[in-house]
């Protein structure tokens, strides 16, 4: 067998893919189409490896935190850094606050130079937020001038939020702030990478399940024409073409799709490249210049998919002898069997049950277990349904006569029929399990954080020094807030804080105005000078343990400099008082005071917590106490509470997930079409005389109706079943409780028969034309 | 005229044209009940459309179809579809069997079309196999059967539903001599006795030697050999 | 075949003598099997006889060679109706349907109605045949079948000729 012989077989075949006219196009684009969706896939999929790399190494390398054990002395080579993190609408903004402390202070990873106080450098991303039209109110909180953009080395995501801003006398808040000194920049050890598991499990599902279809369509659209192709290649063999030369030149056929798809899939590839550098998933985004495969992977893929369509072809063509006279398929298949077809789901489901539960706890899923686990199960969807539907056909009772030439036909070809639908199917369960998943997890990332809304929705720590009262003021005057609790919180021990030990027992201290008390506990009655000592609960229960007249507790000291303690003497007749929900999710212990109640010592241990109620119908209301709370204190960043954290990065995900699911079975509902007109083609002659001897054009177009609306009914069913059991077990993989996403199992199945609907609809005017008696006069 | 009195089925004047071809040029036919006219002619002739024409497949351009005392060529698509299920019965050359059902199922589809249930309908076929020898065929798919076995099997669906006109096209075209002549027999002879009239489009002398009347179709015109002599 | 007929067609053309006669006979139809003088003379005197032709004139010299003939009114009715009858469709008559065709096309007639008759009688006797065979028994059936496959052949020739009638016509008026 020589090379030449091989190319000059393969290459005919290559010729004959495209000589089919209008048709052979159309089949060799749609096929190219497919491969090349395919392979974009997996050149993303090599290349994720190292962009999530990449993602890690530049975080490790912009780390601002000293790692030795103590912080550097003030040096011509020391910067101080402070963070100054802030949060736009949903969006995080990773903000420093830089002071070079000589000219030898380290530059952040990106900056060309350090920006004069007053001045920032932004990323890409947060100059063009800032430059946006409804971003005043965040040009308000960040008031500097931009002087230039950070680099991507100091970056790790195009769409990451970033500034830093050069500021002065940085210093005096390295105590009690985060304001750091630093001589260098980075981990010196930089730790391995640590993907969250159920990131990268979401990942391989993902990228499963878009490949999984668009295999299975490939193997379909390899045997597009099948008929028209075996006539050919029987007129190959007659003149005189032997057995091998025509599977080399039908496998020559198939390669050509594939190559084309190749040209196709580096073309989507490198589209797909420049999208995926403007989308942000999950908080994540990445630079086109990540997404780079490795050369070798990328050549694998450009062998593998060639090759596997060769392969798929060849083994197509096993049951077929290719005899000059046309072809003979080798006797009627024996009954399928269902036992082995159930082994690769259970194979399947054998691999993914020993990582029930390890999710958030224990760690890492093993990447060829969860791969293998989804690939078989997914797969077992295309042995299963052949199966499926040969079963249910063989069943069906007779009914119209549409219904009886749509079952007979299905029972004489059940194997094309559930080729036909496989691919859909595999999408459908896959999305289904994808969208459960995503649910689920979704659920788990935006659940209730028991805030009780009617109170507080965000909280601010007042800086030390700054006049409680005259804050509070300050954020009662914001626009969107509509109510102001201000409450100074310390901690009671019944020993001083500064001793080897700690004290035993400890307990929270409130100090508020009666109004602001009463938010906190039930109080019967309440007046300037009053104490009280609260039940609390399980978790601060101590408060009543303490509350022993005479007793001396120790104030916890703020800071680190200051030792001295400061002591506070229980007296006695403190009113016990019922703890209540309040501001916070937890019911408080410990005691509560009225201002003048607490003494004096003690007013520069306790700290000013601001805790607002924001009226949410105004458009940007946190915006507003963002705002204020930076005129306030810069460097403090805000806590939001909300009842779920709206969290779009999901429903972006999920939307883009169904929008690709739609667009995957939209191919391969075009396939559908190309591969049922090629079947009404070819019973052109029958459609007509059965025209003739009178039946309504409304029997044949119902039976062509049922003939593809009962294997898609059937895939759907097969879909729904595997891909809720395999969402369910990723679920419990992940150790989230199992719920049914009912509305995109149905949106998803609904897709899916939307799309026999669609072909259906659009291959009547063929049908139509074909049943004009002009049929009977072309013999 | 040229319709004889008491023909079940006469047109005159037929014109038909595909696109610039002029298939059928001013043709004439008629037929009584129960005879079996053979429709001859070199191919291209026009006959096949002729008898399109005359079965309510297409409709002429111009010209006049009676049957039965109504006018076809005015009827709607339904109500000749409905004419052609029930009173009118076919045979093609090869490629009319469905495939995927049964010979007896195939048997029984015009009456299927027709609303007859399904027992009655495969009873009533069966019986119809039977004359046409081929009831032993029942449960076997087209594929399954020879081509002069599967003819056969269309002959009978033709007939199943006793219907007062058979049009014939080409019934023995894909056959040899022996198979075709047999077939041929079988026809007429269920045909005689069921005094249905059969129109036989052919290109054979020896097939149309079963009927009992020849009418030749030269370039769109038809001519009765009858009135030659 | 009928000779007489077959001359008498070749006079409507106009009068001959019996030497062209002979001439425009072998050269139409007598390719294998040219007419002998006396076959021409005996012929042509019992056409006389009937009156179908007469003589046109003598030339000097005497002798039956010099005679020119011409066909009459009589003749002219002969010859249609000759051509009108259809032969009884058997074996091997293709040659006398040839001539028939040919010498209507040669006097203008209308061949086609010709092969048509033919046709016609051929069918007849086909039908015939196949409802002998029908009800006849299995050495009749072959017999009938014999005879229906030879005048199935005619037929095929006269449909080939009717479809060729146009090039035949040009051949032979040339």
């Amino acid at each position: 067998m020589s090379l030449r012989q091989w190319s000059r077989d393969l290459g005919l075949g290559v010729r004959f893919a495209f000589a089919g006219g209008r048709e052979g196009w159309i089949r060799a684009v749609l096929t190219a189409v497919g491969v090349g969706l395919g392979v974009a896939v997996l050149l993303l999929t090599t290349a994720v490896p190292s962009a999530m790399g990449v993602r890690h190494d530049r975080e490790q390398a912009r780390l601002d935190w000293p790692f030795g054990s103590e912080q550097p002395a003030k040096g011509d080579d020391t910067l101080v850094i402070a963070q100054a993190d802030t949060t736009f609408r949903d969006k995080d903004v990773r903000g420093r606050l830089v002071e070079p402390e000589g000219s030898r202070a380290p530059l952040p990873p990106g900056l060309s130079r350090f920006p004069a106080e007053g001045d920032m450098v932004v990323s890409p991303a947060l100059k063009e937020l800032l430059a946006a039209d409804g971003s005043a109110l965040l040009r308000e909180r960040l008031p500097y001038r931009v002087v230039g953009t950070i680099g991507e080395s100091g970056l790790v995501g195009s769409q990451e939020l970033a500034y830093y801003s050069g500021s002065t006398d940085l210093a005096s808040h390295m105590e009690g702030y985060g304001a750091t000194r630093l001589n260098e920049f980075g981990n010196p050890n930089p730790s391995k990478e640590d993907t969250d598991p159920v990131l990268l499990l979401l990942i391989l599902v993902v990228i499963v399940v878009l490949l999984m279809p668009v295999a299975v369509f490939i193997a379909a659209a390899v045997r597009f024409g099948g008929e028209r192709r075996d006539r050919r290649l029987a007129a190959l063999r007659l003149i005189g073409s032997d057995g091998r030369m025509t599977r080399r030149i039908a496998a020559g056929e198939a390669m050509a799709g594939a190559l084309l798809g190749l040209v196709l899939g580096t073309v989507f590839f490198l589209v797909g490249r420049q999208v995926a550098g403007s989308v942000e998933v999950m908080g994540i985004s990445v630079w086109p210049s990540y997404l780079d495969p490795s050369p070798a992977l990328a050549a694998l893929v450009a062998l593998a998919v060639p090759a596997a369509a060769v392969l798929v072809t060849l083994f197509a063509l096993r049951g077929v002898v290719i005899e000059p006279l046309g072809v003979v398929r080798t006797a009627k298949p024996a009954r399928r069997r269902l036992w082995w077809r159930l082994l690769l789901p259970l194979g399947g489901f054998a691999m993914l049950y020993p990582m029930i539960g390890q999710g958030q706890t224990n760690g890492d899923f093993n990447q060829y277990l969860v791969s293998g686990g989804v690939i078989l199960i997914l797969v077992g969807i295309t042995a299963l349904l052949p199966w499926l539907v040969e079963t249910v056909v063989g069943r069906l009772g007779s009914g119209g006569v549409a219904w009886q030439l749509a079952v007979r036909r299905l029972q004489l070809s059940s194997g094309t029929a559930a080729r036909m639908v496989n691919g859909i199917a595999v999408a459908v369960a896959g999305a289904i399990a994808l969208q459960m998943l995503f649910a689920g997890v979704d659920g788990a990332y935006t659940e209730a954080t028991g805030q009780d809304l009617t109170r507080a929705q965000m909280q601010v720590r007042v800086p030390d020094g700054a006049p409680l009262a005259a804050t509070a003021q300050k954020f009662a005057d914001t626009k969107a807030v509509s109510k102001v609790t201000a409450l100074w919180e310390g901690y009671l021990g019944d020993s001083s804080w500064n001793s080897e030990n700690g004290p035993n027992l400890s307990t929270e201290l409130t100090v508020g105005a009666c109004p602001a008390l009463r938010e906190v506990a039930k109080l019967p009655s309440c007046k300037d000078g009053d104490m009280f000592v609260l039940d609390g609960d399980e978790y601060s229960a101590d408060g009543p343990q303490m509350n022993k007249p005479g007793k001396k507790l120790y104030i916890e000291p703020s800071g680190s400099g200051e030792s001295q303690d400061v002591l506070w003497t229980v007296p006695a007749g403190i009113t016990e008082a019922h703890s209540v929900k309040g501001l916070t999710d937890f019911k408080r212990g410990g005691f509560l005071m009225t201002p003048s109640a607490l003494p004096a010592a003690a007013e520069k241990l306790v700290t000013g917590q601001i805790y607002l109620s924001i009226d949410e119908s105004v458009p940007d209301a946190y915006e507003y106490a963002r705002n204020t709370a930076f005129h306030v204190a810069p460097l403090a960043d805000p806590m939001m509470w909300s009842s779920t954290r709206q969290d779009t990065k999901f429903t972006t995900i999920r939307s883009g997930l169904l929008v690709g699911s739609a667009c995957v079975l939209l191919l391969i509902g075009a396939s559908l079409l190309v591969s049922q007109l090629e079947q009404l083609r070819e019973r052109r002659k029958l459609l007509s005389s059965l025209v003739a001897f009178g039946t309504r054009r409304r029997t044949l177009g119902l039976s062509v109706l049922w003939q593809t609306a009962i294997p898609i009914g059937l895939g759907l069913l097969l879909a729904m079943g595997v891909g809720i059991t395999l969402g369910a077990i990723l679920l419990k993989m992940t150790d989230t409780p199992v719920g049914v996403d009912w509305a995109s199992v149905l949106s998803m199945t609904g897709c899916g028969a939307a799309v026999v609907l669609l072909v259906t609809v659009l291959s009547l005017p063929p049908l139509l034309k074909l049943l004009r008696p002009d049929g009977l006069r072309t013999e | 005229m040229n319709a004889p009195g008491g023909s079940l089925l006469a047109a005159e004047n037929l014109h038909k044209a595909y696109g610039p071809t002029m298939a059928l040029a001013g043709a004439e036919f008629s037929i009584h009940p129960g005879e079996v006219v053979a429709v001859m002619g070199p191919s291209g002739s026009g006959k096949s459309t002729l008898l399109h024409c005359l079965a309510g497949i297409v409709t002429p351009d111009s010209g006049s179809i009676m049957y039965d005392g109504r006018e076809l060529a005015t009827m709607s698509d339904a109500r000749r579809s409905e004419l052609r299920r029930s009173e009118f019965g076919f045979v093609f050359q090869f490629g009319q069997l469905v495939p995927e059902l049964t010979c007896v199922e195939n048997v029984a589809l015009p009456l299927r079309l027709n609303g007859t249930p399904r027992k009655q309908a495969e009873r009533t076929a069966l019986s119809w196999m039977e004359r046409l020898e081929v009831d032993d065929l029942g449960k076997k798919r087209p594929g399954e059967v020879s081509g002069g076995q599967g003819q056969r099997v269309a002959v009978a669906r033709s007939l199943v539903t006793s219907p007062r006109v058979v049009f014939a096209d080409e019934p023995t075209g894909a056959l040899d001599s022996l198979n075709g002549e047999r077939v041929m027999e079988l026809l007429t002879e269920a045909a005689r006795s069921a005094s249905t009239a059969v129109v036989l489009v052919t290109h054979e002398a020896r097939v149309a030697a079963y009927s009992d009347r020849e009418i030749v179709v030269r370039d769109g015109k038809s001519r009765d050999m009858e009135r030659v002599i | 075949m009928s000779i007489g007929h077959t001359l008498l067609g070749l006079l409507e053309s106009g009068p001959r003598h019996g030497y062209d006669l002979k001439r425009a006979f072998d050269e139409k139809f007598g390719h294998d099997r040219p007419l002998h003088y006396g076959q021409v003379y005996s012929t042509m005197s019992r056409l006389l006889k009937h009156g179908l032709v007469e003589v046109d004139g003598i030339e000097a010299g005497g002798g039956p060679e010099r005679k020119r003939y011409a066909i009459t009114d009589a003749g002219i009715t002969d010859v249609e109706q000759w051509l009108a009858t259809p032969e009884k469709p058997e074996p091997y008559l293709q040659s006398t349907l040839y001539t028939k065709v040919v010498l209507a096309l040669l006097t203008h007639r209308d061949a086609a109605d010709i092969l048509d008759t033919q046709r016609a009688e051929h069918l007849r006797s086909m039908r015939i045949l196949t409802d002998r065979k029908r009800s006849g028994d299995f050495a009749d059936q072959l017999i009938c079948d014999h005879a229906l496959f030879h005048l199935e052949a005619d037929l095929r020739w006269l449909e080939l000729a009717a479809a060729r009638l146009d090039k035949l016509k040009a051949a032979v008026i040339a």
